[in-house]
């Protein structure tokens, strides 16, 4: 059974791209075949932080009119054969993306994958609310940061009420994605720690992604971070939320805060 | 500076988790709300117009959310002869 992730968050630049590729990639990396589909049509990105931007040949839109068959334009990763993307389109603006196009292309997704992973544009317009339509599990994107909270209090609102879940009265399941987190800033007391941001949007937690050099140097290579070094702090905080997406019970651990025996042997690099 | 700074030990976080459990209690009962007392007022005033003639404009819905409860307060005005009619 195919599952559909979006990940969202309302606010922009707060990671939803670069957590696409890090979960779509540590999914993959579980063996589960994984397609990432970008759905901010006009700013298509998620093809350069997978580093498959000379690669783009068809996209979205030309499948849902028409003009290309879903395969041809699926591009394959490189470094992972279970993973694809379904890329944006850069040229045509957002109208382009039907309701109905989008149902039919979820639905051949369906099919071949056990994970689509929707990269929702900001906002809460028509490329958000497409994007989210189909999930049947939404990971929301949050800095612990005032306006992102609101926004994601926003977009968790839309979860409940414009999705095809929530319009048969199902649900969609939500999860928390706290990321630029400084346990250092949020001990002195100048950071939303991330008890404030679970009570505040009251819903489960998927993982704490640090603020980390690593994931600018992943998105300058072109790769997930999860694929850039499987051991730095941000990678295993995705591998771990991934783990915890497919099901698994592990316990959260704040990075930075508490150290294991993996933290001590690489924390100078994790850090 | 920083000496100063270490005794007044002014942090923001509370101030920003405060401000954001105020906007969003308030948020929540204003967003998805308005349609609900859109459909219920012209609801309401369709059951009235059944037995009395009520002007529109004098029929005010409102909601208000508290902590504990939430209040739906109708406020219709009645025209003496529309209430003859209706008797």
């Amino acid at each position: 059974m195919a599952k559909v992730v979006v990940v969202t968050s309302g606010k922009g630049g707060v990671g939803k791209t670069t957590s696409t590729a890090a979960l779509g990639a540590a999914l993959a990396q579980r063996n589960e075949k994984t397609v990432v589909v970008d759905f901010d049509v006009g700013l298509r990105n998620l093809d350069l932080v997978m580093g498959a931007e000379r690669r783009v040949v068809y996209d979205i839109v030309n499948v849902i009119q028409g003009d290309a068959k879903l395969p041809q334009a699926l591009i394959r990763d490189k470094r992972l054969e279970t993973l694809f993307l379904l890329p944006a389109s850069q040229t045509r603006d957002k109208d382009a993306l039907t309701p109905e196009g989008v149902e039919r292309v979820m639905d051949e997704l369906k099919k071949h994958f056990d994970w689509i992973i929707c990269d929702s544009p900001a906002g809460i317009e028509r490329g958000a609310t497409l994007a989210m339509r189909h999930a049947d599990v939404a990971v929301i994107v949050t800095n612990p940061e005032v306006s992102s909270v609101r926004d994601s209090d926003r977009i968790i609102g839309l979860l409940d009420s414009k999705t095809e879940r929530a319009e048969r009265g199902d649900r969609v399941e939500k999860h928390l994605l706290l990321t630029r987190y400084d346990a250092a800033r949020a001990e002195r007391g100048d950071m939303l720690k991330v008890d404030d941001v679970l009570e505040i949007l009251s819903i489960p937690l998927i993982g704490i992604v640090p603020e980390s050099a690593e994931v600018l140097k992943a998105s300058n290579l072109g790769a997930p971070v999860t694929l850039a070094d499987s051991r730095s702090a941000p990678a295993i905080a995705y591998l771990d939320a991934a783990r915890r997406l497919a099901g698994e019970t592990l316990p959260i651990t704040i990075p930075g805060e508490k150290r294991g025996l993996f933290g001590k042997i690489f924390g100078r690099r994790a850090a | 500076m920083s000496i100063f700074r270490f005794f007044s030990k002014q942090s923001s976080a509370p101030t920003a988790r405060e401000r954001l459990q105020v906007l969003l209690a308030h948020e929540r009962a204003s967003v998805g709300q308005s349609d609900l007392v859109a459909i219920l007022r012209e609801e309401i005033l369709a059951v009235i117009a059944k037995h009395v003639q009520v002007d529109r404009e004098k029929v005010s819905v409102k909601m208000d959310r508290g902590e504990h409860v939430t209040t739906l307060e109708v406020d219709i005005e009645i025209p003496m002869k529309a209430g003859v009619r209706a008797a």
